[in-house]
């Protein structure tokens, strides 16, 4: 009875956008997903982390990778940069992360990059976790 | 504008942000976060430094 009264409830209130909306504006800036959802600290703190890795991967002189069909290391790191999302659009826009890797740093500048948009990936999910009620 | 950072401020910048982002999306209450979080800046730390002790022993 009890139940019942439950899932009419919940079927009552109005379908939420939220599971959507939060995890494609995560995708796109750093850490909105969970400020829109009132996680103000946890939100800005994604955003400086993954903001800062991805910016400082490109003043080390990273590369960054452009959609590609070749080599599947190449792919890879298409995948991984196209994870940190506004901030991948806006340097490919500008043209940045072009350089060749020539030496030690500006193959970390790469590989911080390539995990910044790998972090955000789970921010994502995280926010979608957040926005599904699965976590607090 | 360019940034030259050595090997090991290049590993504690990364250690430092992805144990952000580790605690803050692995864990469900503030202070497990934090513990989380500081185990894995530990963990990325300690482990970059006992690899390169490693490989310096090997080099001898």
């Amino acid at each position: 009875m009890a139940n019942s009264t439950t899932a009419k409830a919940k079927a009552a209130q109005p379908a939420s956008m939220m599971p959507v909306i939060a995890p494609a504006l995560g995708w796109l800036i750093p850490g909105a997903g969970h400020i829109i959802q009132k996680r103000w600290i946890r939100g800005a703190l994604l955003l400086v982390s993954i903001g800062t890795l991805f910016v400082l991967g490109l003043m080390m002189q990273g590369h960054i990778y452009k959609p590609n069909g070749g080599d599947i290391l190449d792919i890879l790191g298409f995948i991984g940069d196209l994870g940190a999302g506004g901030m991948y659009i806006v340097t490919l826009a500008v043209n940045g992360g072009q350089g060749a890797i020539a030496f030690a740093i500006a193959d970390y500048g790469t590989k911080f990059m390539i995990v910044a948009g790998l972090l955000n990936f789970i921010a994502v999910a995280d926010a979608y976790h957040i926005a599904i009620g699965k976590k607090q | 504008m360019t940034v030259q950072l050595t090997h090991f401020s290049a590993a504690f910048v990364f250690a430092l942000f992805a144990s952000i982002v580790f605690g803050i999306t692995h864990r469900e209450t503030t202070r497990d976060m934090v513990r989380y979080g500081l185990y894995c800046f530990a963990m990325f730390l300690g482990g970059a430094l006992l690899a390169g002790w490693a490989m310096w022993l090997v080099r001898r």
